[in-house]
């Protein structure tokens, strides 16, 4: 039985870090304008970490798992398990010598990188891990999210072009139509889920999820959306069996073929804070965000706790993040498991996939979900 | 209230400085690449200045549109044709461009005027800030529904006229001229390259 009964849906106030911040600033004597602006810049670092921390986190389970796929034991050294491996790569990258190719041009090579990389963490700002626990719950949340992304292929067209390479241009050609082609489907799977909540805000997003624990998830109402949605994520990502834009085989490394150093790890993280987003994503459209499979609420009341004593609030918050942060790397599993089975698609079929069959399917999707809306508006989020 | 309204200002004039600088480069760079990459400066920084209304929903719509698909593609028709060639010398250039400067500042001087003889209503209306996205989705649904779907039927109007221009082999005959079209022009047979190359060389073995 699959509902999203609302009435059950408890959503409690949740613990405010931002207000007993600022209210114990202001305990000590700081103004309140002083107490939000020293409040401000924590929890972009914060995020700014996690997505950095998890990039490690990614390009560790990448190493391990391809070594797995393949019957390797992988990085085994550095660290237990080669864990420190990822810091390894990073320092590496950090030290090497910063080369601009003879007759590129220095300004757009230097700035494609960096419009690469800030769009993809700006797009943080609407990842919610619990219900106050996100940078900022603007109102238009996941339609934010589209909008960055479409920054990017400026980025690598420009990085594409800088480069004065013919590998370089063709990759960067190739990443904006591809980027362009996957948006569209991207964003009308989006558009069902968003229907089916009536906000585009990612918390509550969410909530509507919340109702019957896994039940309510909305992957039993969006099987299609989510398989177009993931598709079109990796397609976005650049993830294999969509990573034409950086074809080894054909262009080298694409619009990566010049670059080294730093400019070359802003790249790489770029691509892997994307992923990481993108599975985060996954996680809050189709699989609860941070809900835990069923009810927190009715364990509480199991166990005879009341939901708005601090402790069980603090519990159900780091319950939450780390429910969030499960899904997310489970998705990350996959994209990997896929990188490493699955052989490139060509170009042609690239195009074909997204826009004869990808974006016809998104339309029917997103029509079925309108008239089940309609026909049955206690399932459907009415 | 002092920190956020300070805030607000030190954005208002960046953008603006942004705005007004990328758009003056856009029209004066040499480099048409450059001229490119400028416009989606000056889209962001549109962007920049529509969230300063606390319009998030436009400036969002401002960045996907604009940025994403309009730029991209000028971006990708620029770089598709990248001849680096210099431009055929025009004559009278320098006439030309102090022509199109007179036209221009004229239409600037007159703009101007507008704008200091209007009575602007300061403050202006209070913004809806979030709602507002529902009410455009109301609007554009009852009383803004003609002109929408108006647009529309000109964007589905524009994209076949593109697919016709782009496809002509799908006509016999041109579709402007009303000659036959020359079809060998339009799309050359696929040579089977593998194929030939074998058979030419079963040919030397028979002549061995």
């Amino acid at each position: 039985m699959i509902t999203s009964w609302p009435a059950l849906a408890v959503v409690g106030a949740g613990i405010d870090l931002q207000s007993s911040f600022t209210s114990t600033l202001e305990g000590f004597g700081l103004s309140q304008g002083t107490a939000h602006l020293l409040w401000l810049p924590l929890p972009m670092l914060l995020v700014l970490v996690a997505a950095v921390i998890g990039v490690l986190v990614n390009v560790w389970l990448e190493r391990k798992i391809s070594a797995a796929v393949q019957q390797r034991i992988g990085p085994e050294y550095a660290g237990a398990l080669g864990v420190l491996q990822p810091m390894a790569d990073g320092l590496k990258l950090l030290f090497k010598e910063d080369v601009i190719p003879h007759r590129a041009d220095g300004l757009l090579f230097t700035l494609g990188p960096v419009l690469v990389l800030v769009p993809v963490i700006l797009s943080w700002l609407v990842v919610p891990f619990g219900q106050n626990l996100l940078i900022s719950d603007v109102g238009i949340g996941v339609f934010l999210w589209i909008a960055l992304s479409s920054i990017q292929p400026i980025g690598l067209l420009m990085s594409g072009y800088a480069s004065n390479n013919k590998y370089s241009l063709l990759g960067g050609l190739r990443a904006a139509a591809q980027s362009i082609s996957y948006e569209i489907p991207l964003a009308l799977a989006v558009l069902a889920v968003v229907m089916m909540s009536n906000s585009l805000s990612t918390v509550d997003i969410v909530n509507q999820q919340s109702g019957a624990g896994i039940l309510s998830w909305n992957i039993w109402r969006q099987p299609v959306g989510f398989l177009i949605f993931w598709i079109c994520a990796l397609a976005e990502c650049e993830r294999l069996p969509f990573d034409l834009p950086e074809a080894e085989e054909e262009l080298v490394a694409g619009y990566q073929t010049e670059y080294a150093g730093m400019k070359f790890a802003l790249f790489y993280l770029g691509s892997y804070i994307n992923l990481v987003l993108s599975a985060l994503l996954v996680a809050v459209l189709y699989l609860g965000g941070w809900g835990f499979p069923f009810p927190v609420e009715w364990l509480a009341g199991a166990l005879g706790q009341s939901v708005d004593a601090p402790l069980v609030q603090v519990i159900t918050g780091s319950l939450g993040i780390v429910m969030t942060v499960l899904k997310a790397y489970l998705l990350v599993f996959i994209a990997i498991l896929l990188r490493w089975t699955l052989p490139r698609v060509r170009i042609d079929q690239l195009l074909d996939l997204g826009w004869k069959f990808l974006l016809p399917i998104a339309l029917v999707n997103l029509l079925v979900t309108a008239g089940l809306k309609l026909a049955f508006p206690a399932f459907f989020g009415g | 209230m002092t920190i956020a309204s300070v805030t607000q200002l030190v954005c208002f004039i960046a953008l603006s400085l942004t705005l007004v600088l990328g758009s003056l480069g856009v029209v004066l760079l040499p480099n048409i690449v450059y001229s490119a990459f400028l416009l989606a400066g000056v889209f962001l920084s549109v962007a920049g200045l529509y969230l300063l209304l606390n319009a998030s929903f436009i400036a969002a719509a401002q960045v996907l549109v604009y940025v994403g698909a309009v730029n991209v593609l000028i971006l990708f028709a620029i770089m598709l044709v990248n001849k680096k060639e210099a431009m055929a010398e025009i004559p009278g250039l320098l006439l030309r461009r102090v022509l199109s400067g007179v036209v221009c500042l004229g239409l600037f001087l007159l703009i101007l005027r507008v704008d200091l003889t209007t009575p602007w209503a300061v403050p202006g209306p209070t913004p809806l800030g979030d709602d507002s996205t529902v009410l455009i989705g109301i609007h554009l649904f009852s009383d803004y529904l003609l002109p929408f779907e108006l647009a529309s039927v000109l964007l589905l109007m524009a994209m076949i006229g593109a697919i016709v221009l782009a496809r002509r082999d799908v006509f016999s005959s041109d579709v402007i001229t009303g000659e036959a079209a020359d079809q060998g022009l339009i799309e050359k047979e696929r040579t089977p390259l593998l194929l030939e190359s074998t058979a030419g060389e079963t040919n030397l073995l028979e002549k061995v």
